[in-house]
């Protein structure tokens, strides 16, 4: 890439206030999540009852919960988990979602009248509640509800590609690299996976806010992450019982669930604006 | 013609037949057509540029795309250096390519955002197959020159360059095999006025210096009298009048061709040619009717023309048209 265009890109960047945003918001949960694999303020696992309902101090910055866990630490390993269970699902509908989707455009024809078909089936069902019919089928537990979000994130994937690689198929210079000789395999990923990158990776940072959302509300239920692991969901659910003695216990988690969402969704937005091309293309 | 190769024409169309099936629009409705060629017959001779008009719609790029082998063609032969191109399967085409190639209208849609000019414009030897890279780069440098662009340009984007820039990269792209073939569908409409003339200058310029054939497509009369050497005049998916450029523009001997060169003001001509006017509007290409297909829009239609299709027949040295009445409008002109 030419000087003029990195310079321009990071230009951009910097003026898309989304993007700084949405990128400093997931940039600390990412940063919460690395430190929180060393070091926590306090223990996330031990339960010590004569430290229950500790108010915030020095040393638990945001008090205990009921079982005298540390909150801030309990919050800080929960990122970990919803960061790896977003990842692991996302990249599952990814991989699988853009190749049925780059394939059924590629082909047209039967193959993809097959594959929008079974996607059309998918997008029936809501995203969570497809993801809690799942796990009440194939058993709760954090692989599973992994394999749910992932299972659900496919047909999304797919529809996309299919609907952005099809536009990129009608363009002349696809039609110059036919007539220059080049098959359907190549061109796919010569011409038409680069061209269409930037709408799966914005709408990949989206699916990842719906991931956490998703996996927060399956460990909710009791269908995700399952005890003694930390996480945002469970800890909804275990301050439930204790809204009216001690109502932070609930607020902490659902801030740490909305500012993920929040910030993602942001990102996503602000990757939306930097990578269009027709912005890059003007300068 | 004195060589004996020379004979065989680089371009040979025999009865192309392009019918689109349209989407049914229920269930049980039969689906409808859209009559884009019937029955196109023509031959380029090697070294020619062959000039094809018409209006928006009447099938130019239709025929383009099926004399590049890049769509099913319905029926008919499209012979390149005497080699059948249609039924080919795209692997048995891919080294025929070669010969032929093409450049398009649009030239910010023609050339791809993300690929580097070098990569553009070396595309169709990469497709070919095996090259080292110093050729490639010898090649590319090449034909880089011959448009008129700099060999360091290589490495910059088309969204770096001009509309007239952009074109020169699109017809170097054309030229990097050494095709016999060029076929240009539009390739200045879309340009300014001034950029115009400078990209039709390079192609002539290119013709001399490399002895391409081009089949030229353009809807404007000006841009092919100074190209061609001959012409076809489309409509409707056929070709209604073909003869040498001069012999055409002169003497046209269909109402339609007569139609286009009266709607283009002549500042040079001393003779003024009385008018004739073009009746109605295009009709659909959905129907296939009886007798002329010019018929509908045609100010000298008669009784004769409604009934019984005219054929495409000699009305001078190498010029044919298709009208029952093509006399009567040779002598009105
Ligand atoms: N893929 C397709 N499916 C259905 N109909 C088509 C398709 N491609 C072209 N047509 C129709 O075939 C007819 C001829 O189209 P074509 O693009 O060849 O016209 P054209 O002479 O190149 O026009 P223009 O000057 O506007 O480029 C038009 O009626 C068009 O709508
Ligand atoms: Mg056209």
């Amino acid at each position: 890439m030419s000087d003029v265009q990195s310079t321009s890109f990071l230009s951009r960047c910097r003026r898309s206030r989304s993007f700084v945003v949405g990128g400093l918001l997931t940039g600390f949960l990412l940063l919460c999540a690395f430190v929180s694999l060393f070091w926590t303020p306090g223990s996330a696992y031990d339960i010590i009852i004569t430290n229950r309902f500790l108010p915030p101090s020095s040393l638990h910055w945001l008090g205990t919960d009921q079982f005298g866990r540390d909150i801030v630490s309990m919050l800080m390993t929960g990122t970990q988990n919803s960061i790896v269970v977003a990842v692991v699902a996302v990249s599952i509908g990814l991989s699988i979602g853009v190749s049925l989707g780059l394939l059924a455009s590629a082909r047209r024809g039967w193959t993809e009248e097959l594959i929008m078909r079974f996607s059309d089936f998918s997008f029936a069902f809501p995203a969570i509640l497809s993801a809690i019919m799942l796990t009440a089928i194939i058993g709760p537990g954090g692989v599973n509800s992994i394999l749910a979000i992932g299972l659900y994130n496919i047909p999304v994937f797919a529809r996309l590609t299919r609907g952005s690689a099809n536009a990129i198929w009608a363009r002349e210079f696809v039609m110059a690299a036919r007539a220059a000789g080049k098959g359907r395999f190549r061109i796919t990923f010569e011409h038409i996976l680069p061209n269409i990158l930037s709408i799966i990776i914005v709408q990949a940072t989206i699916l990842f806010a719906i991931a956490i959302l998703a996996e927060a509300a399956l460990s909710y239920l009791g269908l995700g992450t399952q005890p003694p692991e930390p996480s945002w969901g469970r800890m909804l659910n275990e301050a439930q019982t204790l809204m009216f003695l001690d109502p932070m216990q609930a607020i902490y988690p659902g801030l740490a669930i909305a500012t993920a969402v929040f910030g993602l969704n942001l990102l996503g937005d602000g990757l939306r604006d930097i990578l269009d091309p027709r912005l890059s293309r003007k300068r | 013609m004195t060589d004996c190769s020379s004979h065989v024409p680089v371009l040979e169309v025999t009865d192309l037949v392009r019918h689109y099936r349209l989407p049914r629009e229920s269930l049980f409705a039969k689906p409808g057509h859209v009559y884009a060629l019937n029955g196109v017959t023509f031959q380029i001779q090697r070294g020619k540029s062959f000039g094809i008009v018409g209006e928006s719609g009447c099938g130019k790029s239709t025929l383009a795309r099926n004399v590049m082998a890049l769509e099913e063609t319905d029926s008919g032969s499209v012979k390149i250096l005497g080699q059948e191109v249609v039924g080919l399967s795209f692997d048995q085409l891919r080294p025929l390519r070669q010969h032929f190639q093409m450049i398009f209208q649009d030239p910010y849609g023609s050339l791809d955002p993300h690929h580097t000019v070098g990569r553009i414009v070396a595309e169709p030897l990469a497709a070919l197959g095996a090259i080292s890279n110093a050729e490639r780069d010898r090649r590319v440098a090449e034909v880089l020159e011959s448009v008129g662009l700099k060999t360091r340009d290589v490495t910059k984007y088309p969204h770096e360059f001009s509309g007239g820039q952009r074109q020169r990269i699109a017809i170097a792209r054309a030229l990097i095999t050494h095709p016999e073939l060029i076929v240009a569908d539009e390739p200045v409409s879309a340009l300014d006025v001034s950029v115009q003339a400078q990209v039709l200058n390079l192609l002539k310029d290119l013709q001399v210096q490399y002895g391409v054939t081009y089949m030229f497509i353009s809807h404007d009369l000006a841009v092919v009298e100074y190209l061609c050497d001959e012409v076809a005049v489309m409509y409707l998916g056929e070709i209604v009048e073909k003869g040498l450029t001069e012999n055409l523009f002169t003497n046209p001997a269909h109402p339609y061709t007569r139609i286009l060169l009266d709607a283009v003001p002549k500042p040079g001509s001393g003779k003024r040619r009385e008018r004739i006017k073009l009746k109605g509007n295009v009709t659909g290409q959905t129907e296939r009717r009886v007798g002329c297909s010019f018929q509908d829009r045609c100010p000298m239609v008669q009784d004769l023309c409604r009934s019984e299709k005219p054929p495409l027949k000699e009305v001078g040295p190498d010029h044919l048209a298709a009208c029952h009445f093509s006399d009567k409008v040779s002598a009105a002109g």
